[in-house]
């Protein structure tokens, strides 16, 4: 938000609670997705948006149907305008020309500004319709799976992999129901190519608690390859990550653990006063009538006392 | 006997074990990586392009796909369980993946001035009872807002005090009074926002007052003087005009005690000067002095161009004329 748009002050309380929705939070709304269509698209990439749209970013997304004549790569400034205008900070934005035919382009934008953006060629599509298998309800969390030791290695698929886990990951849950687990996402990197896979999990029983699992595909499926890239610098990206202050977990004092998982904890007590432990109570060691008198005259003023046999 | 029997029942039963957690186990050369907040599993092991290569993509895939799973979900099976309305939900770790924000992280609002003011003097915020006993209508009604105690918006009659003028409205002036203040509050917001951005404002000039005083003419006259696009460098000035008070730069004391590093670098900046030889050299006063001399160059050269082309002018009849008179200037 620019400054001016703070100054304008929300004449009700309806504009007043939608302004503070956009703010900027400790903790953050899930974030929303935009999938944007561009000015020429090819049925594969509008039936790819569509799929996506209605399996992964449905409660938290919205759908540019229409012709939308821009090309991020060379021009940012109606990506972000439409950011700012849908409170968007995931988008996909498909295209089809020439030169890049089935083009797909994932992104993120901090700040209502593009972060960075990975653009992808779909090489085969199969569509969520046309494979012929139950699926499951929309919108529910998939588990995602990242195979490949590209992932770890090249700059650039590591970000990929940061972006897919941001526009697939839905939302942030406490708990899971765990026979609601029935999506798998799998992205494969392997030739050059990314293939992303969509199953649907089943529950079988393996006769210990945990269960076998078997896959069924339930589409969609594209094979992708990486084309142009624009990641944020390390500086942009470094802010992007911060944590706030207030989130972060306050280190508890006199606690310590070692090596081995061991914890140590550090404990402050006065000096004991051992005249007045109590050892093995016998006949021998009972202190006699005048003794007690005596003690207890020395000690008078200390109503705190334990009372001695 | 009894003792075989015992052993052969064992090692059955390790052996069902053993078979049952086939059913699940997986093996792997580099272990996954886990963020279970997010339900990902990262698998860093290389793809085997050879058993890529001899099945069909989609079943290799699928293949490492269900593997990848297994051990995903093994690892969801480990953690604690509850029991929520007759369903087994799992409870789910912090993410662990950092992924950028959407927005940045929340400034503190910066205080405004009064705050700054307040915490200087220590002025402390005093919380007020909301209702307030009316003795007109003898209940108990709100501080503030609609339908509040003792309104003096409800009065239907307002005495005229004795100095003013008995043709004013007072109803009026009420109404114009509070408008007033309403404005300067709001004047007062938008500097608050720009002081907290530091954006420089243009002087607002003269405020209103209800009484102006003699300063407050002679402030406004300057205002007035001031403001003309020469910034008021050619106003004429009336016969006994007298320079305007504070209005220059007011001089300025660094504090007793505080910043001695300050305090020491300026003292050593000042022997350092006062040490040096060398005349200092004030780097503006010389690029104007510079300017000025190329300019006085420039002028000349032109201006001796020009003669010579009105000389030369001079021989052809029809632009003789002018060529003579320029060159007369």
């Amino acid at each position: 938000m620019t400054s001016l748009d703070k100054v304008v002050k929300p004449k009700t309380k309806r504009s007043k609670r939608f302004l503070q929705k956009r703010e900027s939070k400790l903790i953050e709304n899930t974030k929303n997705a935009m999938l944007i269509k561009g000015g020429n698209t090819s049925e594969i990439v509008t039936q790819t948006l569509k799929d996506i749209i209605y399996m992964y970013a449905k409660p938290h997304g919205t759908y540019q149907s229409r012709k939308n004549i821009t090309r991020p790569f060379e021009d940012q400034t109606s990506l972000e305008f439409f950011s700012k205008k849908s409170d968007c900070s995931l988008f996909l934005f498909g295209s089809h020309n020439k030169k890049r035919p089935n083009n797909l382009i994932f992104g993120r934008i901090f700040d209502y500004h593009v972060l960075d953006m990975i653009e992808l060629g779909i090489e085969k599509f199969v569509s969520l319709k046309d494979i012929k298998n139950s699926k499951c309800a929309e919108g529910t969390k998939p588990m995602l799976i990242f195979a490949g030791d590209v992932f770890q290695l090249n700059n650039e698929y590591k970000r990929l992999k940061s972006i897919f886990i941001d526009f697939f990951r839905g939302p942030n849950v406490p708990r899971v129901r765990l026979a609601g687990l029935e999506n798998v996402l799998h992205f494969t990197a392997l030739d050059g190519r990314i293939y992303m896979r969509s199953y649907k999990v089943l529950l079988k029983k393996s006769g210990c608690k945990t269960p076998r699992i078997e896959l069924e595909e339930m589409g969609p499926s594209v094979d992708f390859v990486l084309r142009r890239t624009h990641l944020a610098s390390d500086d942009l990206y470094k802010t992007a990550l911060k944590q706030p202050k207030a989130l972060k977990p306050k280190k508890k004092k006199n606690i310590s653990s070692d090596a081995f998982g061991t914890t140590y904890g550090r404990i402050h007590m006065q000096k004991q006063d051992l005249s007045k432990l109590q050892t093995r109570k016998m006949k021998g060691l009972k202190k006699r009538k005048g003794e007690k008198a005596a003690a207890e005259e020395l000690e008078g003023d200390s109503p705190k006392r334990s009372k001695l046999e | 006997m009894a003792a075989c029997s015992m052993e052969d029942v064992l090692a059955r039963v390790e052996k069902e074990e053993a078979e049952k957690l086939k059913n699940i186990s997986v093996y792997k050369g580099l272990e996954l990586e886990f963020d279970l907040g997010n339900l990902l599993a990262c698998d860093q092991n290389p793809p085997d392009t050879r058993q890529f290569r001899k099945r069909t993509a989609d079943e290799f895939l699928r293949a490492l796909a269900r593997d990848n799973t297994q051990l995903l979900v093994n690892e969801i099976w480990k953690l604690p369980v509850e029991r929520v309305e007759d369903v087994i939900v799992a409870k789910l770790p912090d993410p662990a993946t950092r992924l950028p924000r959407e927005k940045p992280v929340p400034k503190p609002r910066p205080p405004t001035r009064w705050e700054e003011f307040a915490k200087l003097k220590g002025i402390q915020k005093k919380k007020k009872t909301n209702l307030v006993w009316d003795e007109v209508h003898k209940q108990w009604k709100r501080r503030w807002g609609y339908k509040r105690a003792s309104d003096d918006t409800k009065e239907w009659l307002i005495e005229v005090p004795v100095t003013a003028d008995p043709n004013e409205d007072q109803f009026a002036k009420r109404i114009k009074a509070k408008k007033e203040r309403i404005d300067k509050n709001e004047l007062n917001r938008l500097k608050n926002i720009a002081r907290a951005q530091k954006v420089k404002v243009p002087g607002v000039g003269l405020l209103p007052t209800d009484q102006q005083s003699k300063n407050d003419l002679g402030k406004a006259i300057q205002v007035a003087k001031m403001s003309t696009a020469s910034v008021g460098k050619f106003q004429d000035k009336l016969a006994k005009e007298k320079e305007p008070k504070n209005s220059g730069k007011k001089r300025k004391f660094q504090p007793l005690i505080g910043d001695f590093s300050a305090e020491k670098q300026k003292q050593l900046d000042l022997l350092k000067t006062m040490e040096s030889k060398k005349p200092k050299l004030n780097i503006t006063k010389a690029v104007n002095k510079q300017m000025r001399e190329e300019d006085r160059e420039a002028a000349a050269t032109k201006k001796r161009k020009r003669s010579q082309k009105g000389r030369r002018g001079g021989f052809d009849g029809k632009g003789g004329k002018g060529g003579k008179k320029q060159g007369a200037k």
